[in-house]
Parts: C-alpha cells; structure tokens; sequence
C-alpha cells in the first residue's frame, strides 16, 4: 500500500517482489517473535538459560541414565526386586513397574482384577460412545450409562450374584481414584441442578436453605468436610447402624462438589435472557417442564466449560481421601516408596503420579477448551 | 402443572380472582404449602439426629461441651506461633494451629500474587519462547494435585538438601540445609523502639507527601516525584535513626553447632514446603486470571492511549491496569480463600496447622462433635473475613474506576 506511489512502473506491470528476506520466513518469524529489540533478545537468552538449567538434566535422569529393566536373577524368581538393583545413577523405574499391579488395584485379588478390567472397558467404551462427534445416536448409550453401568458396575466391583465379595477395604490405587472422582461427577451434576434451581427459587425457605448449604460448603475446605463424615457423621446414626467408611466419604464428598456445580450452573441460568423465561411461560409450560425443555439445554451449553473444569478439580481433590485412610492411587504410591525394599524411590513415584494425573486432566481440560469453541460460549475478542 | 398456565409465575395477582380456583392449582398457596413440608422435614430430621447424637454421647460416655479446651493436650508441636509446652491446654493449641494457618496461608498469599503476576505478565509477553515457558508451567501445575505437588516438594525435593555440616550458605548470615533455613534474628536494645517509630512516622510522612503531590497535581498540572522522595523518606529516616542512636539493634546470627545450627531465626522444612507448593500452585490460577483481566480491556483502550500521546507505560499504569483489575479482583478473592482452605494440607508434611492439631486433639479426646465445630467455625469465619476486606477494596475501585 505504500509504495503505490513514487514507482518507476506503470500501473499493473510493477515485478511482484518477494517479501524481504528479514521479513518472512523463518528468519523473520525469529526476529518478530524472539529478538525484536536487545530487551527481546536478553530475555530470550535468559529462557534458553533457564529451559538449558532443567530440561538436560532432566531428561538425563528420567530417560537416559534411568533403569528400566529388571536384573536377571529377578527374572528367573530367584529374589524381589528393590532399590539396590538401580546401579544406572538416574531414575528407578523398576519401583514403578514392580509395583505396578498395586498401584493400579490397590490390594484387589490378583485372581479377581479382571472384573476392574471389565468395568474399565465398559467404562472407556460407554464415555468414547457418549462423547464422540461421529456416533449419532447416543440415547441408548446414556440409557445404558446412567442406569444399568452404575448397577453392572456395582455387582462386578464389590460382588455377589456369584462372584467373590471383595470388601471396600481392598480397593484402591488408581481404580479407587476412578471410583470416587467418577460417582463423585456424576452425583454432583444432578444434585448441582437441583441446589442452583433452588437458589433462584421464588420460595424464601427453599432459598434459604439451597443459598446456606452452598455458602457453607464452599466456605470449608474439603478435608474438614471428609474429616466430618469419618468422625462426627456416626455419631448422628442410630446406635449400631454401621456405615461403609467408603460410603460415608463418597457423600462428603459428591455433596461438596455439588455446591460448587450448583455456582456453575447458577452462573449458565444467569447469562440466560429473561426473554427465554417469559417466552417459555407464555407457552403455558409449567415450572419443571419449562426448565427441562427450555432453560436447563440452553444454561447447561453455557456451563459445560466449568462443569468440566469442576471436574478436573473433583479428580484432584479425590488425593484428599488419604486423610482418612483409604489408599487412592497417590496415598499408594507414597506408601509403596516408603517400604523397606523402595527406600529413596519418592521422586520416581511422585514422578509416576504426576504423569498419569497430568495426562488425564489435561486431556480433560483440551476437551473443554475444544467444547468451548464449538459452542461458542466465549468472548471473543 | 401445565394447567396452572392462568396464573401468573409469582402469584401476585389479586386475591379475589383467586377464590373460585381449587388451592393445589393455586400457585402461591402451593409454594406456601410445600416450603411448610420442607420446614417440617427437616425439623423431623434434625430432631432424629439430634436424639441419635444423645444417645449416642450417653452411650458411650462423652458429654457435651466445650470444657475439654482446658484438658492438657500433651503433645508437642514442631512449630508454633506463641510458645506452647507439653502442659498447654488443648485450647492454647488451638489458638496457635489457627494461627499457625494464617502465617503459612499469609505467605503463600504473597508468593502466590508476586509469582502469578510475574507469570501472568511473562504469558502476554511478545516473546514466544518467555509466553510458551509461562503456558508449560500453568499447564503443568494446574492439572497435577496439589497435594501430590506437596509431598514432592516435601518428600522430594528438600530432603535432597545437604547436611547442616555442608549447608548452603549466603555471606555467612543465612544457611540452607535438610533441617530448615537459618536466618538472622534481630535482638532489640534499648533505643530500638524509636527506630520503629522512626519507620512507622516515615510512612505517615510518606502517606502526606503522596497526598499532597496528588493534590497538587489536580490543581495546577505540575507533577512530583513521589515515589524516590518517599522511597528516599521510608529507608531515609529510620536508617538515620539506627545510625544517630549508635546502632541498637544487634542481630543473632546462626552459629553453626555440632548438630545443627543455633540461634537465628529457623523456618523448618515442613514451612517451606508448604508455603512454596501452596504458593507456586496458586501462582498458575493468579496468572490466569492476570492474563484474562488485561486480555479483557478492550484493545481500543490501548490504541487510543497510544493515540494520545501515552508512553506504553504509562498506558498500562493508567488505562489498563485500572481496568484491568476491576475485573480481576473477584476471582483474586476467590483464590486467596483457596489458600486458606488449602493450607488445610499442611498436615500430610507435618506442618501443624489447625487442622492436623484438631485431628490430634479430636483422637485424644472423642471430642468429634466439638471438633468439627470449631473447625468449621473457623474456616467460615476467616472466609467471610476475606470476602468483607476484599469486597470492600473491590468497591474502592470501582468508585476510582467510575
């Protein structure tokens, strides 16, 4: 555009030059986006300092002077394998995979894992069927999910119907992480539904009430919530009613997360217009088929974002549960460092730890960025 | 449901149109109706639990009360805000773990902000390889739990520090090593008291001569540097008085023992862990919402200070900024009640928070009932706290805003 004056060519016959090298390019693309200016340039030095500082060393310890397989004479069944066989200097990765199973199962039978194997596959089947863009009808498969999984799953887990019973003590690792962070997302969306409902309910008592257990569960950290339902909560049961520890921890905790569903959702009915409200009364619908044909599709499109988000946060708080005892997938790993055989193992173990929660939150939170964009719920600039 | 469609939503219509419509169809007298059965439930229900908490306490012989604060509680903490000893009332203990939270929640808080402004801005930076290093580490902390964040820093990380016969060490005065860090304390003499008076009276001084340049300012235009005067005025003045009254404040410096070190200042490694993975996790969530809030200013707003003239500076102090943190301070408050309740962790690295003191004090005595409700007293409480001092600095700017 600036140089349509003061040419020596006639309209239309001007070469068309290729832009400056300096400009384009990979040179240019490196000048524009890392060394625009001398300040540009320290600073990208000083990053390159900084990722030279932790990466190679890094790298060294996890990948290359890492032990990876197990000695010979743990092979042939003559001894267990333990620290002392990691001579390499880097990571001990045998830990991992020595305990492997555990860390997985928890102290599940080994004879009955493949039941957890049969719930996980269900599992990561009924959620590809319910997510995935290409599979049309997926109202079976809600169906299936929602009602005969819980149940299937269920039975499979803890037993009975002919299968051996395996007591909640024995379930932990990351199937227990699963467990909980799994009955914890479903439970709290309905319950959240319900709480953010009443909140905006024209009704003061049902107001007060949702408004007040809201605030107070989200005022209280969640580990004086769990630490309430191992020692206070039996207490308020008849006597010699006994409640599964498992059980009492799975309300605590689905209750908490549903206060803050219930925010969420309160957030998606607020950005609703009131035009959406009056056209669905002026339709004659009542109060619950108005929210459920009406408001609920349109304010929960709005929330998916958060909700997904709460739920990358449910999954993390599930670490909390080893405050009472119970052995989820971090609690195990700690314990499985702190054995006599695996002493000096917590780094590869946190490491481990890290990897799998990492992978599985951010794979969840690139699902909600990518919902995000396709509904079209965020400001864009 | 959908033959209620004559009524209007709220009910409000007048009474007499009423009378002829039987009362379930009614939509007032319906929501009267069912708010009496849930009043009623749930007295029903309290009254259950609270017959089975009775005989549940008579059963097994614990009564109800708050008399067990005055028991000695018997257990020792590795750390403590007020001296406490072995024959402490549980009640004492309690005061110092509340306290012992806020300290540990207080610098968090601060670690949290500097370091999530740093990222935050490092994250707008123009600089691909300072924003991509700023985006690893928010993608990173976020989506690995924070306890697990914990006891690495915990288990992981400190206890690699060396020995104290191999500590690190700056200039002699401040000495890292597995055992803690060791600082110098310093010790009040006589004159030192008019030193602090010397420092607070700066401020005040610092305080006025602000106000004046702003007023100054408004009046006539002419503008005055205030920030080298006052920084001048606050190191200035009370440096002048250390030095006049002959330097009263000496400083205990560790001395390296045949264990450990003695004297100083210590902070022990289950502090410093805690206050640096609750800081540095929250700094990814600070630095989220600093990105948004300056990414939510129009880009009109920097355009058209640039247009006027503005150095970009001077642009992001007085027109970004102020905008900026209108939107961020909401959020802000959110997460600094997330460093409260999170500080909750502390008792998985043996740091004694009110928290871990509780649940010590709640095994000891079967107090589970107390236990809880001072617990949770005190979360709400401080909660609300923070949500009234930072709601009340978010209305400030607002009013500057407008």
């Amino acid at each position: 555009m600036t140089d349509t004056t003061n040419q020596g060519f006639a309209p239309g016959t001007r070469p068309d030059l290729p832009p400056p090298v300096s400009e384009s390019g990979v040179i240019g693309w490196l000048r524009h986006n890392l060394f625009s200016s001398w300040w540009d340039t320290l600073l990208t030095l000083g990053a390159i300092y900084l990722i030279y500082l932790i990466v190679p060393p890094f790298v060294t310890w996890a990948f290359l002077d890492a032990t990876w397989n197990f000695v010979p004479e743990v092979l042939s069944g003559e001894k267990s394998p333990q620290i002392s066989d990691c001579t390499s200097g880097g990571a001990c990765w045998i830990f991992v995979r020595a305990r492997f199973g555990q860390f997985f199962y928890g102290f599940y039978p080994d004879a009955e894992r493949w039941r957890v194997n049969i719930v996980l596959i269900l599992l990561v089947a009924s959620i590809y069927g319910l997510l995935a863009e290409r599979v049309k009808n997926k109202q079976p498969i809600a169906w299936f999910f929602f009602l005969i999984f819980p149940i299937l799953a269920f039975v499979l887990l803890y037993g009975g119907f002919g299968l051996e019973v395996v007591p909640t003590q024995q379930w932990g690792g990351f199937m227990l992480t699963l467990i909980i962070s799994g009955i914890g997302i479903v439970f709290s969306l309905p319950i959240g539904i319900l709480l953010a409902l009443g909140r905006r309910s024209q009704l003061p008592v049902v107001h007060l009430l949702c408004t007040l257990f809201i605030e107070f569960a989200r005022g209280v950290p969640l580990i004086t919530i769990l630490f309430m339902a191992n020692v206070m909560l039996p207490l308020f049961l008849p006597p010699g009613v006994e409640f599964n520890i498992l059980v009492r921890i799975l309300i605590g905790v689905t209750l908490f997360a549903s206060a803050y569903m219930a925010e969420v959702i309160r957030g998606g009915l607020q950005a609703l217009p009131k035009g959406q409200y009056e056209g669905a009364m002026a339709m004659g619908l009542g109060y619950w088929q108005m929210m459920r044909l009406i408001i609920m599709p349109q304010a929960l499109r709005v929330a998916i974002p958060s909700i997904v988000n709460n739920f990358i946060s449910l999954a993390q708080d599930t670490t909390l549960v080893a405050i009472v005892g119970l052995y989820d997938f971090l609690n195990i790993v700690r314990a499985g460092s702190r054995d006599s055989n695996w002493i000096g193992t917590e780094i590869e173990g946190y490491v481990f730890c890290g990897v799998v929660y990492w992978a599985f939150c951010f794979a969840m939170s690139r699902y909600s960025m990518h919902l995000e964009r396709k509904l079209h719920t965020g400001h864009k600039r | 449901m959908a033959m209620a469609q004559g009524t209007p939503e709220n009910g409000v219509a007048n009474g007499h149109s009423h009378h002829h419509v039987a009362f379930w169809r009614d939509e007032r007298k319906r929501g009267l109706a069912a708010q009496l059965v849930v009043i009623l439930a749930i007295l029903a229900f309290g009254w259950y639990l609270i017959a089975n908490l009775l005989a549940n306490q008579e059963r097994l012989g614990i009564p109800l009360g708050l008399d067990f604060l005055e028991n000695v509680a018997g257990f020792q903490l590795s750390f403590a805000v007020l001296p406490v000893t072995l024959e402490s009332p549980i009640g004492r203990l309690l005061v110092v773990g509340g306290l012992n939270t806020l300290v540990a929640a207080f610098f968090s808080a601060i670690i949290a902000t500097f370091v999530g402004l740093l990222i935050g801005i490092m994250r707008l930076s123009h600089n691909w390889l300072i924003s991509r290093i700023a985006a690893t580490y928010i993608e990173i902390i976020r989506n690995i739990p924070l306890l697990l964040q914990l006891v690495f820093w915990y288990g992981g990380v400190l206890v690699t520090l060396p020995r104290p016969r191999d500590s690190l060490s700056a200039f002699d005065l401040v000495y890292l090593n597995i055992k803690g860090l060791f600082m110098p304390r310093p010790v009040p003499e006589p004159g030192a008291g008019i030193v602090l008076i010397a420092f607070v009276a700066a401020i005040g001084i610092a305080i006025g001569v602000a106000r004046w340049a702003r007023q100054r300012q408004m009046a006539t235009g002419q503008q005055f540097a205030t920030v080298p005067v006052n920084f001048a005025i606050v190191i200035g003045l009370p440096t002048f008085a250390y030095l006049l009254l002959g330097r009263p404040i000496a400083w205990d410096v560790p001395q390296p023992g045949a264990f450990n070190f003695t004297g100083g200042v210590t902070i022990l490694p289950e502090m410093t862990a805690l206050i640096i993975g609750l800081g540095l996790s929250t700094a990814a969530y600070v630095a989220e919402i600093v990105r948004s809030g300056i990414n939510s200013v129009s880009h009109g707003q920097t355009e058209a200070a640039l247009a006027l003239g503005l150095k970009p500076r001077w642009c992001m102090r007085l027109v970004i900024l102020p905008q900026a943190l209108r939107v961020m301070i909401p959020p802000m408050i959110s997460q600094y009640l997330n460093v409260v309740k999170n500080s909750t962790l502390a008792g998985f690295i043996g740091y004694p928070d009110l928290f871990s003191i509780i649940g010590t004090s709640q095994n000891q005595t079967g107090r589970a009932v107390e236990c809880v409700m001072i617990l949770m007293l005190f979360y709400l409480s401080v909660s609300l706290i923070i949500s009234v001092i930072m709601n009340w600095y978010n209305k400030r700017v607002m009013l500057v805003e407008r």
